[in-house]
């Protein structure tokens, strides 16, 4: 075995259970309070929007 | 060509990986979700600069990394420990019965220190490229090209894994605990 491809198959490795420990966070919910805080901010958004347009 | 979408559409898509890059960085969801939040805000009031039909993922992680290492700043009162110091203990040799489970890769990536854990969540896991990183984190290519290395090294050693040793697969495992019971040393 070259020294290479022993290091690119334990990068390999390597990056495969990286892989997991990103996708298990990935599959958690989502908190409701960003879904809250962006209604929050396109409400702000579009309030301010009114107020340039009544200028 | 269709027009590129307006990011505040696309901005919810991206929520669960910014939230996954956020624990990867801080190894606690509060704290996760606090950055997070602190992110949608900042992006929210920074879109006029994000350049239309470019990576928005990438943006986004780009704000969450900086606002993640200026908060730490401020905070110094924690101890700084880039290199993990602190956290030095090295675990035992993984089971040679095919448990090199997730659990322990787990604990040892929570020993990185946040710079490595960075890199290797955007080099290893999410595929950027060294110089996409680069700009991310605005340092040069070879910097995160050199610490990816060294971050998989250090990950490597925590768990007792030499080149040509990879993580234990069951094969490996089971070949490994023949040899174990016929006396042979096995790594």
């Amino acid at each position: 075995m070259t020294r290479t491809s022993a290091k690119s198959s334990l990068q390999q490795q390597i990056d495969e259970n990286l892989k997991r420990v990103f996708e298990e966070s990935l599959h958690q919910d989502v908190p409701d309070r960003f879904t809250d805080l962006l209604a929050q901010l396109r409400a702000k958004e579009s309030a301010n929007q009114d107020k340039e347009a009544q200028k | 060509m269709t027009a590129p979408r307006d990011p505040r559409d696309e901005l919810p898509e991206h929520l669960p990986a910014l939230r996954a890059f956020g624990i990867s960085l801080t190894r606690n969801a509060t704290e996760a979700d606090d950055l997070v939040q602190e992110t949608i805000v900042k992006a929210w009031s920074n879109f006029d600069r994000f350049q239309a039909g470019t990576d928005l993922r990438a943006w986004l992680f780009t704000i969450l990394r900086n606002t993640f290492y200026s908060d730490r700043r401020k905070k110094r009162r924690e101890v700084a420990d880039p290199d993990g110091l602190h956290a030095q203990t090295l675990f035992d040799k993984p089971h040679h019965d095919g448990r090199l489970a997730m659990t322990d890769f787990i604990r040892a990536f929570d020993q990185l220190s946040p710079e490595h854990r960075e890199v290797l969540m955007l080099v290893g896991a999410n595929g950027y490229s060294c110089e996409q990183v680069s700009e991310m984190m605005g340092v040069a290519v070879g910097t995160v090209k050199s610490r990816t290395n060294r971050a998989r090294a250090r990950l490597a050693q925590l768990l007792h894994l030499e080149e040509g040793e990879g993580l234990l697969d069951a094969q490996t495992a089971a070949t490994m605990a023949v040899m174990t019971r016929s006396g042979v040393q096995a790594a």
